[in-house]
């Protein structure tokens, strides 16, 4: 086990692709990191120059206070799960998870030891005889992950490992995860672009797009306090509304005007915050989930704005509404019983206390 | 294997039982397995009337043979296997015999060894040209021998192989290597590349990965290289006919051709002999080979 640390790392693949842009991230040890972000923003190349696969163009990689820029995948002492699982076809499973272990020259009953150790962490014991082809999806991504665990190496990298099982076994096999590394506790890198999988499995999440870190943090530290208009527009679901936006002197306080005559107060320990913005072309940020009902009494800093709703989404639990301020199309999570009806006004409450005010023009929250 | 198709054919009749439309559909599916069969049996006849014409002369005496009233696709009677036995006491059949067996075992090692490893690389190492060689070897198969042979004659003699058995060994594989290889490239291109990335990080050289996961996952493609390189050897009549004037060099090929006809007679009951038990080394080896490649086939599906 070891922490993990990336300087400046930069890959530049042939043909001129910046395919990530000087990185630096310190990752500690035992810890679970994930790297999230949406498709060729470059999650896969970083993993893949930690694991080895991928020379680094510059900067360094660093893996238990040793730097493994130069070191053959083989001796950097990590192990790796491929998306399409990448086990052995010819060999049975207990073969595919000992192979690492035979190129070791590992004694026999050691080998045996930590494959049934394994086995028994991942339930697969009455699978060992068989071959990959008679296994389900999940069963062989239990396998992969058996052939990481048996190595006991310093750090464990997933490469999307979930994404090509159906949603429910993705369910089952994330809660899995989390319990292998509470057992191992191996240092973890995990890659993923589904923001649910990163928030609920990461100690700490890494936010990537086009080849830079956005921000790095833990789950709720980035949903509270998204640092870009990207991190908060990619984490959470249904995803923030942002709608166009000036700051106003109104009557001595500072509001915030959306148009349509809908103005909102700015709380009031962020007017001093805010004040040096206000000639600047703004987006004001909010949740569906902080656009409510106006009976919730569970909040303060309540703010009603009153809107004609378009559509209706009933949830179950919840029902989003939808509705259009200055024709940006904005999403609201209201109680099912709050009488909400497509085409009729309805007051919602918007809770200033979780709004984001950000810049137009560099995407930063203020 | 027919049972095999018989079981394949017949599974999605059973599934589909209980839907409305299944008269129709095992309608369908009875005319398409009568079809097959058809086609099936007239293949076979067709394809097995030679041989058996081999067998039915070989069982003769050559006065059965010439004579007119005799009709020469019924079986002999009394049959005699009296040719047969001739060959090995009379004729140099067993020293032809053993110059094939030579040849091609020292040409399907050569040639697997070097496709291997050459598709190994082509299909792997990516470096200046790969491209290229990969095409360049395909087009080295499309040169037909008959071009071949003649210039083929100034190296065999500088290298001091003429008449002499081994040089089947050194031509025959200029025949197989490029066919062979390019087979390999296909198998192992089909290979998903995080399976190398696997091995490489569980701890495998270059050589172990193709060892211990390229060949054994690749099987069906080798056995299929091992097949057709056979072939090419055990069969090569025309560089050893050029080649190779010693009766104790020649293979079987060139060897029954040059010893059995004599000018222009025929000794038919000896030259149909020959020509069976030369035919049975293939049938034994494509009949053992072939159920290892489709169990290969169907246990070694790459994709995990
Ligand atoms: N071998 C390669 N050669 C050239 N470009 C590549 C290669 N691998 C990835 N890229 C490019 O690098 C970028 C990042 O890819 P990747 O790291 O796979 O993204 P992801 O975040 O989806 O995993 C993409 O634009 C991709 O097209
Ligand atoms: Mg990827």
């Amino acid at each position: 086990m070891a922490e993990v640390s990336l300087r400046k790392v930069v890959k530049l693949f042939d043909g001129g692709v910046q395919a990530v842009r000087g990185i630096d991230l310190d990752i500690a040890d035992h810890e679970f990191v994930v790297l999230v972000g949406p498709s060729g923003c470059g999650k896969s190349t970083t993993l893949r120059m930690i694991a080895g696969l991928e020379e680094v163009s510059d900067g360094e990689i660093w893996i238990g206070g040793e730097m493994v820029n130069d070191i053959p995948p083989k001796d950097r002492d990590i192990a790796m799960v491929f998306q399409n699982y990448a086990l052995y076809p010819h060999m049975t499973v207990f073969e595919n998870m000992a192979f690492g272990l035979k190129l070791r020259h590992f004694p026999k009953d050691e080998i045996k030891r930590r494959v049934d150790r394994a086995a028994a962490i991942l339930s697969i014991g009455e699978l060992l005889e068989r071959k990959p082809k008679a296994l389900s999806g999940g069963q062989r991504q239990r396998v992969a992950m058996g052939r990481a665990i048996v190595r006991d190496p310093k750090v464990f990298l997933f490469d999307e490992p979930l994404s090509n099982l159906d949603a429910k076994l993705r369910v089952q096999m994330r809660t899995e995860i989390k319990k292998v590394h509470q057992a191992v506790k191996t240092t973890t890198i995990y890659v993923t672009h589904d923001q649910v999988e990163a928030m609920t499995l990461a100690d700490r999440v890494v936010v990537m797009n086009h080849g830079v870190i956005e921000q790095v943090g833990p789950p709720n530290e980035l949903y509270h306090h998204p640092a870009t208009i990207f991190v908060a527009g990619f984490i959470g679901s249904p995803a923030m509304n942002f709608i166009p936006a000036r700051l106003s002197n109104g009557a001595g306080a500072l509001r915030i005007e959306l148009g349509q005559g809908l103005s909102l107060p700015v709380p009031a320990d962020r007017t001093a915050r805010y004040a040096p913005h206000r000639n600047k072309k703004l987006l004001f940020g909010i949740r569906p989930e902080h656009l409510t009902e106006t009976t919730r009494t569970d909040k303060q800093n309540l703010a009603p704005i009153t809107v004609e709703l378009d559509v209706i989404e009933p949830m179950g639990m919840e029902t989003l509404v939808h509705f259009r301020i200055e024709g940006t199309p904005v999403c609201a999570r209201v109680d099912p019983a709050a009488g909400a009806q497509a085409g009729q006004p309805m007051t919602l409450a918007a809770h200033m206390d979780q709004m984001h005010l950000i810049d137009a023009d560099t995407g930063k929250v203020l | 294997m027919n049972t095999t198709v018989a079981a394949a054919v017949s599974e999605p009749v059973s599934r589909a039982a209980p839907s409305r439309w299944r008269p129709s559909l095992s309608r369908s599916r009875k005319w398409a397995l009568w079809g097959a069969y058809a086609g099936l049996i007239l293949f076979a006849v067709f394809f097995l009337i030679p041989p058996y014409y081999m067998l039915v002369t070989s069982l003769k005496t050559s006065q059965q043979i010439a004579a007119i009233e005799g009709n020469p696709w019924a079986l002999p009677w009394p049959p005699t296997v009296s040719n047969w036995l001739a060959l090995f006491t009379d004729t140099q059949f067993p020293i032809f015999f053993r110059n094939s067996v030579i040849a091609t075992i020292c040409t399907v090692a050569i040639s697997m060894a070097i496709s291997i490893l050459a598709a190994f690389s082509l299909s792997r190492m990516r470096f200046w040209g790969s491209a290229t060689l990969a095409t360049g070897v395909f087009l080295c198969y499309l040169i037909p021998e008959t071009l071949l042979f003649i210039p083929l004659f100034q190296v065999v003699g500088f290298l001091g192989l003429m008449d002499s058995m081994w040089v089947m060994v050194l031509v025959f594989p200029t025949l197989s290597v490029p066919f062979c290889t390019w087979i390999m490239i296909g198998y192992f291109q089909s290979i998903p590349k995080e399976l190398d990335e696997a091995a490489l990080i569980d701890g495998a050289s270059r050589l172990q990965l193709l060892l211990k996961i390229f060949i054994p996952v690749a099987m069906p493609g080798i056995i299929a290289a091992t097949i057709f390189a056979f072939t090419v050897s055990w069969a090569g009549f025309l560089y050893p006919l050029a080649y190779i004037f010693s009766f104790d060099q020649m293979p079987l090929t060139v060897g029954i051709a040059s010893t059995m006809i004599k000018a222009d007679v025929f000794q038919w009951h000896m030259i149909m002999s020959a020509a069976l038990l030369a035919a049975l080394p293939p049938l034994v080896v494509y009949a053992f080979l072939m159920d290892y490649y489709i169990a290969g086939l169907t246990a070694g599906a790459t994709k995990g």
